[in-house]
């Protein structure tokens, strides 16, 4: 297990560097710079010294340095906390992320427990009343989950919404309580607005899992100790809960590799349509003003949530079933 | 149903003429399995007629999508009527559209937009182009006449109503057509020439080159897309045209989108490795790239389109996705993603829900490849036990 464990924290850091090593890839992409341009405005703002000012922002920052040695002072100054500044908001990027991460992990947590609650007795559900006109519907409702993208679910919402009560849901609190004190009323406001965003996550990633689960389940249902359990008159619920389900839900543990890329992708252009004070909007507006060191911050850091992420659940994994510590079955 | 049957029926008696009773190709084979599968057939045909519109969208065009009309902003879709009823109580068949009313609200200044009874369009077959509107098909041959419309300069046809600038949206979707389904078959090709040379190399040759293959695919397949799409479509030069923008965007969809058929082509690769006649070939002093591409190829291209068609819909999807957040393309191209972006608050909503026609394309679009897919997918092993 020990060698198990090792093995996969070093993948870990080895793909969290090859990671980092493509967000300052993006970062440096745009021609010209960032103090280029903060030269340029302070030039049209009728600065004489914006040349010099740039010379020496640009000796302050490393940027007259080759590739790879920018990229080192990077990393060194991401592992002290220092994750560079955006000239656009003007402010150190470690506060942006601190002022709005909670909010971020908290709407993307809710829709995965929100993803699998609804997912796996679903699943549960179509495999064993297969055929069936539930089963078919499960099928269908699958189907448009994969084919509406998510920011026009978002819109949809919005839009009938709008035409049931004619108000707009917009972000996650009500105004009165944007930047109020936690407190039982403010929860209770947020739980009225982060149902939409949590469920339009949701769905995209829901309909793959039923998939995977239902085929799984399917699998299991037809192997002879089913049928033993069976014939020796054990309760059906019983039955199917106890054994076969744990066993198809085994793989789909390993899923979580690909859940958690599509959820926080989705949660990305869902939290920009219904414009949510998380993270999300931040990206947008650094990558569209190529605020590049924001943007490629945020970048590595949903980069890196995924990454830890498939780590706990391949560790759970092990943990469960002692056939992949041993490396008999791939992961 | 008939002719297909009949088809059948001289199949197996050429079949048993030749004394093949019951041999029938592998292609044969993989059609019948594929024509079994009526959704996909279905799709294949609706996907059929929305790439003939990407075709041919300057001639299907009613009205030019950059047509500005201040006068018809935000207006409303309009019907067709067929009968056309005259004062005398008789009727005919003409097709026809009804003119606006404009009525504005003397306190908000807001204009609402009715149908006029007395103003009748009616619909042609053909008509000449209006003044002004210079269409080219593919920028090459000069249009006289597009395909259907009405006549006379202050008559309009806004069959899915018009956008913020009073643009006819239908028009527009046409044209965007062929940019959104372009986009996808460009980027499948590219995703599918990496994805069988790394896929294939990394199969043919396993050890140490697989390995390191595999895990450079786990890692781009462990990171969220969009951000990455997002990342390196912002950092596309401002001042590149259209077409370049273009091709950047299918060329970062791709730099994701090989990896699934990399693992397809890869796993292909594996278990014909081990056949004999990929031995024999390798044995006659065959050279590599001939045994691949002349003995193991031939075996798995039905995989290989199968896995491609279920990647296309990735591929469009982002593409929109990209657009709408206004990272893809850029006005003035036309793309789904990019009309889409008009109905991107709620006020524009709320005053023209019409804006989100352009969604039912992309979810018609999407649900049709994906189960042409399927369907594919299928028929690729004709050989298995489901048929």
């Amino acid at each position: 297990m020990l060698a198990f464990v090792l093995n996969r924290c070093v993948t870990m850091v080895a793909m969290t560097l090859a990671l980092s090593f493509v967000c300052f890839f993006i970062i440096q992409l745009p021609p010209g710079d960032v103090i280029s341009a903060y030269a340029a405005e302070l030039a049209a703002m009728g600065d004489t010294s914006a040349h010099d000012i740039a010379d020496e922002l640009r000796a302050r920052y490393g940027l007259d340095q080759p590739f790879i040695v920018q990229y080192l002072k990077w990393i060194r100054n991401i592992l002290i906390g220092d994750f560079g500044h955006s000239f656009n908001l003007n402010m150190p990027v470690a506060d942006i992320f601190a002022s709005r991460i909670g909010l971020s992990l908290l709407v993307e947590s809710l829709a995965i427990i929100v993803l699998w609650g609804f997912a796996i007795p679903i699943a549960i559900y179509s495999a064993v009343n297969r055929y069936s006109v539930g089963d078919y519907l499960a099928t269908v409702l699958g189907f448009i989950g994969i084919a509406v993208p998510n920011f026009l679910l978002a819109l949809l919402l919005m839009y009938v919404i709008y035409l049931f009560t004619g108000a707009a849901t917009e972000g996650l609190f009500s105004a009165e309580y944007a930047n109020a004190r936690w407190s039982l009323a403010r929860i209770w406001d947020f739980l009225t607005h982060v149902w939409i965003p949590v469920l339009v996550i949701a769905t995209g990633g829901a309909a793959q899992v039923i998939r995977t689960l239902r085929a799984n389940l399917l699998d299991e249902l037809s192997k002879p100790y089913v049928m033993t359990a069976r014939a020796k008159g054990m309760p059906e619920n019983r039955l199917v809960l106890r054994y076969p389900v744990r066993v198809a839900m085994i793989p789909l543990v390993a899923t979580v590799g690909w859940v958690l890329p599509t959820v926080i992708s989705s949660s990305i252009v869902t939290a920009i349509v219904l414009n949510l004070p998380t993270l999300s909007p931040i990206l947008l507006r650094a990558l569209l003003s190529q605020d590049m060191h924001l943007a490629g911050a945020l970048i590595l850091f949903m980069g890196m949530l995924t990454l830890i992420g498939t780590l706990i659940s391949d560790l759970l994994l092990a943990w469960i079933d002692p056939r992949i510590r041993k490396g008999m079955i791939d992961g | 149903m008939v002719d297909r049957t009949g088809e059948r029926l001289l199949d197996t008696q050429g079949a048993s003429n030749a004394g093949l009773e019951g041999v029938e190709t592998q292609r044969q084979l993989v059609l019948r399995a594929f024509r079994r599968h009526k959704l996909a057939v279905f799709s294949l045909w609706v996907l059929g007629f929305l790439y003939l519109v990407a075709l041919f969208a300057e001639f299907l065009a009613p009205h030019n999508p950059h047509e500005v009309n201040a006068r018809f902003t935000y207006a409303p879709p309009q019907v067709i009527r067929f009968i056309d009823t005259n004062e005398d109580g008789g009727w005919a068949f003409r097709p026809h559209v009804l003119g606006y009313k404009v009525e504005v609200d003397p306190v908000a200044l807001r204009r609402t937009f009715l149908e006029d009874p007395e103003a009748k369009y009616y619909i042609h077959f053909l008509p000449e182009m209006q003044r002004g509107d210079e269409r080219a098909l593919w920028g090459l041959f000069q249009l006289e006449h597009h395909f259907v419309g009405v006549d006379g300069r202050r008559e309009v046809m806004f069959l899915l109503g018009t956008d913020r600038l009073g643009r006819d949206l239908f028009s527009r979707l046409i044209y965007g057509t062929r940019v959104t389904l372009s986009i996808g078959l460009v980027g499948i090709a590219i995703s599918l020439v990496l994805g069988v040379l790394i896929g294939g190399s990394s199969g043919y040759y396993g050890g140490r080159i697989d390995n390191l293959i595999q895990r450079i695919i786990e890692f781009i397949r462990s990171i969220p897309p969009i951000p990455l799409w997002m990342g390196f479509a912002a950092a596309l030069p401002r001042d590149w045209s259209p077409l370049q923008i273009y091709f950047a965007i299918t060329i970062i969809l791709s730099l994701i989108g090989w990896t699934e058929l990399a693992r397809v082509v890869r796993s292909r690769f594996l278990a014909l490795k081990t056949e004999d006649y990929v031995s024999a070939a390798w044995l006659d002093g065959v050279s590599d790239l001939r045994t691949i591409w002349r003995h193991m190829l031939p075996a798995f291209t039905s995989h290989i389109i199968a896995t491609a068609t279920l990647a296309i819909p990735g591929m469009i999807l982002a593409e929109t996705a990209l657009s709408f957040l206004g990272l893809g393309l850029q006005a003035p191209v036309i793309s789904w993603g990019v009309l889409l972006q008009e109905a991107q608050n709620l006020r524009a909503l709320a005053d023209a829900p019409w804006l989100l026609s352009p969604g039912v394309a992309i979810v018609v679009t999407i649900l049709a490849m994906n189960f042409l897919g399927d369907g594919l997918r299928d028929a690729a092993d004709p050989y298995g036990e489901n048929h």
